[in-house]
Formats: C-alpha cells, sequence, structure tokens
C-alpha cells in the first residue's frame, strides 16, 4: 500500500503526529490530565508513555491553570509543550496563562522571546453531557491578539495541523472534537504539515459556498449531497483555521457562486461565524446575489436532555433549509 | 561572615546600590509626568533580587512581577535598557512595548515579569519543569509578593511542583501590604511561609533587608535544586519605602498610602542599604573612601543610561503591530 492510499482515523492520526514529531523533537512533551487514561483522551495518546517516558509524557493533577501555565513557563525555557485539555470547558481554568501571558509575551517583550506552546482542547459533547461537558470556545480564543487557534475536520489535517502548531514559534490554540475521532481520512505515513490560516475546498460547486468549520464540514458534505439531489451545486470551504481567517480563499469561493451560507460548532452572538459574515460584508459585499444566512448554536447553554441536544446541534438537514432559503 | 569572598560582599553591595539609584533616578520624572508608565519602585526590597541572583548561575532562570527592577538588574540586565524601557523606548528591553512591568533578557535567564498577581509562579514552575525534562540541573526562581498568598494558582504550582520534585524556588517577598491592604486583612496569619509546608515543601522566614541572610537561604534552596530536592520556599519580609505604584502616593496628593508613619519610619531603619554598609565598613571589608568611589561610579552610570534613555527615540507608529506574531 503507497503511503498516499492509507487510510486512517482521526484520532489515530493524531497520535502519529505526537509520535512523530516526539522522536524527531526531544524539546516536545505532551502534558495535561489523563495523558495515560484513555478515557480522557481517547487513543491519541497510545503508546507515547511507553516509547518517551514520564518526563514528556506528564500527567497531572487537575490543576489547570498552574499546569497550563507550566507548559507556557517551560515553551518560554526552550522546549514545545503540548497542554492538552481532555475537556475545553476546563481550559477556563487556565485563561490567565493562555490569554493573559502566553498570547500577550512575545509583544509585551518587543519581540525578545517567543512562545512555542500547543494549548489542546478537546470538544466532548452531546451524549446528555450538558453544558460544562460541551462547550465549544473557540471564538474566545480567536479574539485574543497573539493567538492562532486551529480546527481540523480531517484525520489528514488532524495530524498536519498539530505538526503545524507544534512547530509554530507562536501559542496555538488546536481544538479537535471527539465526534470527529472515528472518521477516516488518507493520511500520508510520513511526517508532514498543513498551514495555519489555510482554508480548503472539501467540495467544489457553482450555486452556492458554505463555510464550515471542525466538525460542520462533516454535516455540510452531507447536505450538499442532499442539495445535489435537488439540482443544488454546494461549494464547501473548510475555514481549517479560525485565526487566522483566509479571507481570500472566502472571497473567491463567494465570487463564483454568489451565495453564503456560515455554519459555526459554537455559539452565534459574537461567534466565528459572525466574524465571517463581516469579512464577507466588508470584501465579498458585490459578489453576493442574496443576504448571507448562518447557523451556529443558539445562545443557549448545552442541554442535556436528547430532545433538546436534538433542537441545540446543527444538522445535515438544518443546513440544506438555510441553503434552500438562501437561494430562493 | 568572613566565609564570603570581598568580591562577593562588594558585588551585593553594589548591585543593591545600582537598583537603588536607578529607582530613585525615576522619582522626578514620574511626578513630572515624564514617565507616564506605572511604576512599582522596588526601593527597599533591593536585597531579595540581589542575594537570591547572586545564589543563581547564568543559565538559571527568573520570573518578576509587577515590582521588578530589581530582578532584572540583580540577574544582570543592563541599567540602560531598563530605564529606556521605563521610558517606553525602543531601546528599551521590551522596546517599549511592555513598559516597567514587562522585563525581559532572555540572556540572562530573566524570561519575563507581569503584573497579573502570581500569574507568573506557574511560568516559573513550567521553567523548572523544563530544566527536570533536559536533566540540565538549571534552577528557576518565581519572584511573587505577599498578594500572591491569596491566588489558587500559587497553590496549585506548589502541588505541581512537589508532586514533580521540581528545581523552583518560590521567593515571596512579603512587604506586609497587598496594595492599599494590610496583610491582616488579606490573611488569618502572616507567616506566609507556612503554605508550603502542607506540600511538603521545605520553608523559612527570612529577613529580608539582610542580603546576607537571604544569599544563604537562596543558596542552600539553589543546591537543593540542583540535587533533585527541590522545591523550596523562602519568605523574605521587607517593606517598600516607595508607594505601591510610584514613588510616594502621600507625594502625589492623593493620600491614599496608608502606612502608619511609625510603620514606615520603623522600616526606615532597617532600610537594607546602610544596614549592609555598615556591616561592611565595621567589619573592615571596605573604607569610607572605597564607598564614596563606589557610589560615585554607580551615579555616574545611572545618569549616562539615564540621558541616553531620555534621548532615545520612541517606536514608531507605523510598527504598532510588530511583535503580535513571530
Amino acid at each position: 500500500m503507497s503511503s498516499n492510499s492509507r487510510k486512517l482515523q482521526y484520532s489515530l492520526a493524531l497520535n502519529e503526529a505526537l509520535h512523530q514529531i516526539m522522536e524527531a523533537d526531544p524539546s516536545v512533551f505532551l502534558i495535561g490530565q489523563g495523558v495515560k487514561s484513555p478515557w480522557y483522551v481517547g487513543n491519541t495518546a497510545t503508546g507515547l508513555l511507553g516509547r518517551f517516558g514520564e518526563k514528556r509524557v506528564i500527567d497531572t493533577p487537575v490543576s489547570e491553570n498552574a499546569v497550563t501555565g507550566a507548559g507556557v513557563g517551560a515553551a518560554l525555557a526552550g522546549m514545545k509543550p503540548v497542554v492538552v485539555h481532555p475537556r475545553m470547558d476546563f481550559m477556563l481554568y487556565a485563561f490567565d496563562p493562555i490569554i493573559n501571558q502566553a498570547a500577550n509575551w512575545y509583544y509585551m517583550n518587543g519581540g525578545k522571546l517567543s512562545v512555542p506552546v500547543v494549548f489542546w482542547g478537546i470538544i466532548n459533547r452531546g451524549g446528555e453531557q450538558a453544558a460544562q461537558h460541551s462547550q465549544a470556545i473557540h471564538a474566545l480564543f480567536s479574539h485574543i491578539p497573539g493567538l492562532k487557534v486551529v480546527m481540523p475536520a480531517t484525520a489528514y489535517d488532524a495530524k498536519g495541523l498539530m505538526i503545524s502548531a507544534i512547530k509554530d514559534p507562536n501559542p496555538v490554540v488546536y481544538i479537535d472534537d471527539r465526534w470527529l475521532y472515528e472518521t477516516e481520512d488518507h493520511v500520508p505515513e510520513e511526517i508532514y504539515e498543513v498551514p495555519i490560516g489555510k482554508a480548503a475546498i472539501r467540495r467544489a460547486g457553482k450555486d452556492i459556498t458554505i463555510i464550515a468549520i471542525s466538525y460542520a464540514c462533516h454535516l455540510a458534505e452531507q447536505a450538499a449531497y442532499e442539495l445535489s439531489q435537488n439540482g443544488i451545486d454546494a461549494e464547501i470551504v473548510d475555514l481549517r483555521s479560525a485565526k487566522p481567517i483566509d479571507k481570500d480563499l472566502l472571497k473567491e469561493s463567494i465570487a463564483k457562486t454568489g451565495h453564503a451560507l456560515v455554519l459555526d460548532v459554537g455559539w452565534r452572538t459574537c461567534g466565528l461565524s459572525a466574524e465571517i459574515c463581516s469579512i464577507i460584508a466588508e470584501s465579498a459585499f458585490y459578489s453576493l446575489k442574496a443576504p448571507i444566512k448562518r447557523l451556529a448554536l443558539p445562545d443557549c447553554p448545552a442541554p442535556a436532555s436528547r430532545s433538546l441536544e436534538k433542537a441545540y446541534y446543527l444538522s445535515a438537514e438544518k443546513i440544506v433549509q438555510a441553503a434552500q432559503e438562501i437561494l430562493t | 561572615m568572613s566565609e564570603y569572598s570581598k568580591d562577593l560582599l562588594v558585588e551585593l553591595y553594589k548591585q543593591m546600590l545600582t537598583i537603588r539609584l536607578c529607582e530613585e533616578s525615576l522619582v522626578d520624572p514620574i511626578l513630572s509626568g515624564e514617565i507616564q508608565c506605572p511604576v512599582h519602585l522596588c526601593s527597599g526590597e533591593e536585597a531579595i533580587a540581589v542575594g537570591v541572583c547572586a545564589a543563581l548561575q547564568k543559565q538559571d532562570y527568573i520570573f518578576g512581577t509587577h515590582r521588578s527592577h530589581g530582578h532584572f538588574l540583580a540577574k544582570g540586565g543592563k541599567v540602560e535598557e531598563l530605564i529606556a524601557e521605563v521610558f517606553c523606548r525602543d531601546a528599551g528591553c521590551s522596546r517599549g512595548r511592555g513598559g516597567s512591568m514587562h522585563l525581559v533578557d532572555a540572556e540572562i535567564g530573566m524570561l519575563g515579569s507581569a503584573p497579573i498577581v502570581a500569574g507568573t509562579i506557574s511560568l516559573a514552575t513550567g521553567a523548572a519543569l523544563a530544566s527536570k525534562i533536559r536533566g540540565d540541573k538549571r534552577v528557576a526562581v518565581a519572584f511573587f509578593g505577599d498578594g500572591s498568598s491569596n491566588e489558587g494558582v500559587l497553590f496549585e504550582s506548589l502541588n505541581f511542583a512537589a508532586v514533580n520534585r521540581l528545581p523552583v524556588i518560590f521567593v515571596c517577598e512579603n512587604n506586609l501590604y497587598s496594595t492599599h491592604m494590610p496583610i491582616r486583612d488579606c490573611r488569618p496569619n502572616e507567616e506566609i511561609y507556612r503554605i508550603a509546608l502542607p506540600f511538603d515543601i521545605p520553608s523559612k522566614r527570612i529577613d529580608g533587608n539582610d542580603v546576607l541572610a537571604v544569599y544563604e537561604a537562596a543558596n542552600e534552596a539553589a543546591v537543593a535544586c540542583r540535587n533533585g530536592t527541590g522545591p523550596f520556599f523562602i519568605e523574605c519580609l521587607t517593606y517598600r519605602l516607595r508607594g505601591h505604584v510610584g514613588p510616594d502616593d502621600n507625594i502625589q496628593g492623593t493620600h491614599t498610602d496608608i502606612r502608619p508613619k511609625e510603620e514606615i519610619s520603623k522600616w526606615k531603619q532597617k532600610d537594607p542599604i546602610p544596614k549592609f554598609e555598615r556591616y561592611l565598613l565595621e567589619s573592615g571589608i571596605i573604607s569610607q573612601d572605597d564607598l564614596k568611589e563606589i557610589k560615585a561610579e554607580i551615579s555616574k552610570e545611572i545618569d549616562r543610561a539615564y540621558h541616553a534613555a531620555q534621548q532615545s527615540l520612541f517606536p514608531k507608529e507605523q510598527e504598532l503591530m510588530n511583535y503580535v506574531f513571530k
């Protein structure tokens, strides 16, 4: 089997990225709650402890603030830490080291010392887990100068963006979604990078641009298939990075289709979808043939009950409906 | 005390005096408004920075706070870069992007300072973690004030450092006030060193105005850290001779400095610099003439740095967005 045709699960692609970069670069280490436990991080950390030892695979007590700060400090001292938060809700305890310290450090010391750290947050929602085990807070991080935010949707990107995030000299927030862990994609066996800040066309189309990120890309693909059955040819732009945003590809795609539907896996108000709509309004207004629409999570905490979850989360059906409304 | 070499003792004195004269040189420009950036002078607290850094090596790491001019200089930072930064000039150690509260010089292990109370304690813990992973025996120091003893991240850091036996020295500069608030209103007891004991971290309380006591404690801590038996906690009792921010809140007419006059004058008697001067003179290590010469030399250096800073350029407007990302 040639390396290009190999298929791998998202979570195992991530695992492979960590194995390969930790092998290649002794300054990389993994730290966070549960890195020894599949219950926390799935199979993303499988085999790392045995291969690299407890010095570089560090399971920690629940002390998100200090542990994340320790990652920042280690980065300042020449290491490349990956600080994992198996449920990103708990990252809220670590806002000081991420936002006050890591994001500002390079600027406030006039470019003398950067912070090559990856803050890896896992969105872990659904399954009636309710409001504090389900949050997608990428927009909060994207608001902060000095942070880059990536959200891979495919196994290929999961690996390539993790490699890029670790190699980046700046703090990068790497956000994945447990809902993606079992999806499969072609993943080269060798080590490779996916550029941060570059979006990708997942499906070329001429009638409407559906802009998505992370798990929403998969819903968009299902929706695009449904739409194609009704003669609507949708183009899907996977942002891949919530910051920086690939404005050029957005403009290009909308220039072609003239219609835009923006999806987000986070909340609506002041969220990523709002930012994308602003960019389109500022830079692609005259390409639009109809008003933009967006589908994001309602401004409501995540509910527990499955009946409410169904209403809360995006679905292919809701995307199809919104696309049809734009085109009528 | 004769166990110390004359060179070391004179160096400790020179460093304390450099910090003091540097701090005092900023008083007038602060009052005149030439310096606008908030400045937290460390006059009165020099012995801690100097005593601790004397026990460290160049490759060791330190992290500071809002009141870190002394830490920066004691670790080997340049006076002219410090003063230029306080003036927010491009020639400053942080190119005028950080100001007085954000001092850095990675070459000498000063990895940064920040005013978020207790915010750099976990960073120092992480620098110690880096040292442990690499096995390069570097020690990291977290300088922080008594106010930090009320922040949760200190306790998380103590626990994490203890569990992982990290080579980090927690140096609490207890000046008895968390901005305006006296320690008795912040804590059920005033003995901050005790907070490290439940984490099985060796901890002691010392006279932070006695540079040799600080040096001895820091040496013991640094040796322990290098031998793999860190972390270590040192509470240094001290007092600031100036206001929380600015030279003296009373001088500025706002009368927000609520410290009792008797307390201030009591602590002036314990000023670490005259105290060490007396020791050096009484034990015959230096003469009055030596002292005069040292003072003249340092004053000249500060004057030079001060005038260079005053004349140096502000960062250019078109460079606003530089250094957001590397």
